[in-house]
């Protein structure tokens, strides 16, 4: 005999993620979900852009890593609340795993909340952490194929930051390839060119955040 | 990697299924994904051995129903199935779409015993 039982899976990442996002608005923060492989330079970015940014928003870190402290003891240099997440070995964040964590954060002096997620490509794409949006990082050493190989990574996300671009001289890495394929997958999000070392592209970057900030706060 | 917790996410919600409508033993559970889903059939089935030990689910079969991409395009209303990797509308070009279906992620029905 068969049952009909239409239920969703991810119920349960959903319910929390939507907490997690009614909570948000209600101390009027908005969260940052920032993506992309081991390496890709995500603390740097997220380094650079506050940098940009502190002056125009109270500003706090969740920095996720499957082990260690070292992330977050580099935001916390900066004068810029930041608290670790380490998931123990889990792929990815769940949104249960940002609602145990905000407690810990004065919500009410806070505009924005970076949650820099574990390094990979695949698993935080599925899973909602109640972000207002999603900044996805890919650098030039990873190749110019990965928007191909990941799509999701790329279609579930608001903006692509290409990092490191100042060292295409040393890659054979098509900027153009990955323009292209990232149109094909998420032809309305915008892509930002930068280098956090030279500065190149940052402002940019920061500008387009800051207003997507200001949507979202108002 | 994560499909052990949603592997074990699949089983709760089956289990309270059977239990609502008195059955004895889970057969099969039959999954509906969407394109976009990463999720390995393979690999839920693998950890579903383990996990269902024990109860009225153990020995169930895990089939999977892949869901296309489906979109209606919001200029020229056109609905078409189409690839992930060129999200336009085949007809006109838009990319002012609403995806009807490829997001699924559900325990759609349970073959049970009695």
């Amino acid at each position: 005999m068969e049952i009909k039982v239409l239920h969703q899976v991810m119920e349960w990442n959903d319910d929390v993620s939507a907490q997690v996002r009614d909570a948000l608005r209600a101390h009027r923060v908005c969260l940052i979900n920032v993506m992309g492989s081991p390496g890709a330079g995500k603390t740097s970015l997220i380094t650079a852009l506050i940098g940009r940014l502190r002056e125009q928003f109270a500003i706090g870190v969740i920095e996720g890593d499957i082990a260690g402290q070292i992330d977050a003891e580099k935001i916390a240099a900066l004068g810029i609340p930041a608290v670790q997440l380490n998931t123990d070995g889990a792929c990815h964040i769940e949104a249960m795993s940002i609602q145990h964590i905000l407690p810990q954060f004065d919500l009410d002096r806070l505009d924005v909340l970076f949650v820099e997620n574990i390094g990979n490509l695949v698993c935080p794409a599925e899973f909602d952490i109640g972000e207002n949006f999603r900044l996805t990082v890919l650098s030039i050493p990873e190749g110019d194929d990965k928007v191909a190989k990941y799509p999701l990574m790329f279609t579930d996300t608001d903006c692509l930051a290409l990092t490191k671009c100042d060292t295409l001289p040393y890659f054979d890495f098509d900027t153009e390839r990955v323009a292209a394929d990232y149109r094909g997958v998420n032809p309305q999000g915008p892509l930002f060119r930068l280098s956090v070392r030279t500065g190149e592209g940052l402002d940019a970057l920061a500008e387009h955040l800051a207003g997507r900030i200001r949507a979202a706060l108002a | 990697m994560h499909e052990l917790a949603i592997t074990q996410s699949i089983l709760t919600i089956s289990l309270r299924a059977a239990e609502e409508q008195h059955a004895r033993r889970i057969r099969a559970i039959r999954l509906k994904l969407g394109a976009f889903s990463g999720v390995v059939p393979e690999c839920v089935q693998l950890y579903l051995d383990v996990l269902a030990k024990g109860t009225i689910a153990e020995g169930a079969k895990i089939e999977a129903e892949r869901l296309p991409l489906r979109v209606r395009c919001n200029d020229c209303g056109q609905v078409s199935e189409i690839d992930r990797r060129h999200i336009a509308c085949p007809a006109c070009g838009s990319v002012n779409l609403h995806r009807l279906s490829g997001r699924e992620f559900l325990v759609d029905s349970l073959e049970v015993d009695t």
